[in-house]
């Protein structure tokens, strides 16, 4: 799967918890989640269980860590693709 | 001197109306909001009716963001639809999430009497014994904490004063607001939204079934299951919703400028200690007694001056030792009683949520001057014979300038409130 299909769909789960929509209409791959988008830190963990649905794939917990900007959600995404 | 306590804002979210404006229509017109529940007959309940409000989804949509609908269970959307309807009935405006400002002045007291059952039975059980506990996501525990439904509420409105939720069975709704009038007559908040909530789901009225304290003998005419001071009442039709009651201090109220549904004159909350007859399921009569007095009393309430009552009456045999306790405790003969109706008998027993969505019916009767019918007891039972003037089976006027309202409940706990008509300007 292409990153830019993948990132449509991270931004299409994304799209409910996001708080600051200016930000989200001009986002981009260093785009930070929790302090560009102000998703709420605790909403993450929903965030990663709807990736792991849309794309069936499993994600570790210790990977989250790592995860901060929406790139970040794509390269994760597609490593576990491959 | 303690201070005196309005309320300036109604919302509810009930089995026969959404809003207060069609509520008070359904009350007028005797609109039953019992209907036949396939859920409950998949799953072999014998009672198989029940008040589920309808339409909650669609309203919820329109309200709230779509990422607080995420963590928002039946129970939640109850409870915040009719808070947000008497936040803005009383002339509040709803704060922007991004403003933050608090108000330190303004509380909730929002109670409910099992909680999220839903988010337990849909979610909890399901994926914890299936070994897959991580997949609960954050909004698990939210929805289940017995505290979410009022904490949700603070979120909405910013509200800084004291945020809680009570839990008292069947009596939650109408303890809320007595809770809520205290904090405010102290002088420790100016404003509370108090009432109760309670979730739709076969889950938490399976438990009712099987003690038999559940309708069964009307699953065909849903209309006619809620049969309160009935001779052929055979249990209470269970129900779901929310009321919401703004309470504000009367100073706060005059400074707004804000219109004013009634004044809560009395409250009393009492528990009849297991003993004399109670138990954790039934009433200690004399703890009923005291507490419908009590309010009386607080509120110095004249047996004349008493237009209505709006009574507990779930149509379980209590009904006709509540209806004697209503006489003792104002001191009346039975055919001096004040006019008795149940709103039971068109929405069903909204649990925690019930005292709570009747007080809101209270105060509308108050404000607009009539009691509607209680439904379904063209059959008096035996043992009420002497009241059958007071038993209101035809909507009517009410004159006197009071309603008193009680609910009680498992954990012999009752609690009442007296309403008085606000005085016209």
């Amino acid at each position: 799967m292409e990153s830019a299909q993948i990132g449509e769909r991270v931004a299409k789960i994304l799209e409910p918890y996001v708080k600051d929509t200016d930000a989200f209409a001009k986002r981009s791959d260093t785009t930070k989640i929790l302090d560009d988008l102000k998703v709420n830190s605790a909403r993450l963990v929903d965030v990663i269980l709807a990736f792991e649905d849309e794309f069936d794939i499993e994600i570790a917990d210790e990977d989250v860590d790592d995860v901060e900007t929406l790139g970040d959600c794509v390269r994760l995404i597609a490593a576990r693709l491959s | 001197m303690r201070r005196r306590v309005v309320v300036t804002g109604l919302g509810v979210v009930a089995p026969n109306a959404n809003g207060v404006a069609d509520f008070e229509l359904a009350l007028r017109k005797g609109r039953s909001g019992i209907r036949h529940q396939p859920g409950m007959a998949e799953h072999a309940l014998a009672c198989q009716v029940a008040g589920v409000p309808q339409g909650v989804d669609e309203l919820c949509q329109a309200s709230f963001a779509e990422d607080e609908l995420l963590a928002m269970n039946s129970s939640h959307r109850h409870a915040a639809l009719a808070a947000l309807e008497a936040w803005t009935d009383a002339g509040l405006e709803r704060p922007d999430p991004d403003d933050d400002r608090v108000d330190w002045e303004a509380g909730a007291i929002l109670g409910t009497g099992i909680g999220g059952m839903d988010t337990i039975v849909e979610r909890v059980v399901p994926l914890v014994s299936a070994g897959k506990a991580r997949r609960l996501g954050s909004t698990a525990v939210e929805q289940v904490m017995a505290s979410g439904v009022s904490a949700r509420l603070s979120g909405l409105f910013a509200l800084g004063n004291l945020v809680t939720t009570n839990s008292s069975a069947c009596a939650t709704g109408v303890e809320a607001i007595a809770l809520g009038a205290d904090r405010i007559r102290s002088g420790q908040a100016e404003r509370m939204l108090c009432g109760g909530s309670e979730g739709a789901s076969e889950y938490i009225w399976a438990g009712f079934d099987s003690m038999r304290v559940l309708c069964r003998g009307f699953n065909d005419e849903p209309a006619r299951a809620s049969r309160p001071m009935s001779a052929s009442a055979g249990g209470f039709v269970p129900a779901a919703g929310a009321g919401v009651l703004l309470l504000e201090s009367l100073e706060s109220a005059a400074q707004r400028g804000a219109r004013i549904h009634a004044e809560l004159v009395g409250v009393a909350s009492t528990c009849g200690g297991h003993r004399g007859g109670g138990s954790m399921t039934a009433p200690n009569p004399e703890g009923v007694r005291r507490c419908i007095a009590g309010a009386l009393a607080d509120g110095a309430v004249s047996a004349e001056e008493i237009g209505a009552i709006s009574g507990h009456l779930t149509a379980t045999a209590a009904d006709p030792s509540e209806v004697r306790a209503w006489a003792d405790a104002i001191g009346c003969a039975p055919e001096d009683l004040p006019p008795i109706t149940a709103t039971k008998s068109l929405i069903g027993h909204a649990l925690g949520a019930a005292g709570a969505i009747e007080a809101v019916a209270s105060v509308v009767m108050l404000e607009h001057g009539f009691v509607h019918a209680s439904q379904n007891c063209e059959d008096l039972h035996p043992e009420l014979g002497a009241f059958e003037s007071s038993i209101v089976r035809e909507t009517r006027p009410m004159e006197a300038p009071v309603l008193v309202k009680a609910g009680f409940g498992f954990g012999d706990v009752n609690a009442a409130v007296a309403f008085r008509r606000a005085r016209r300007a």
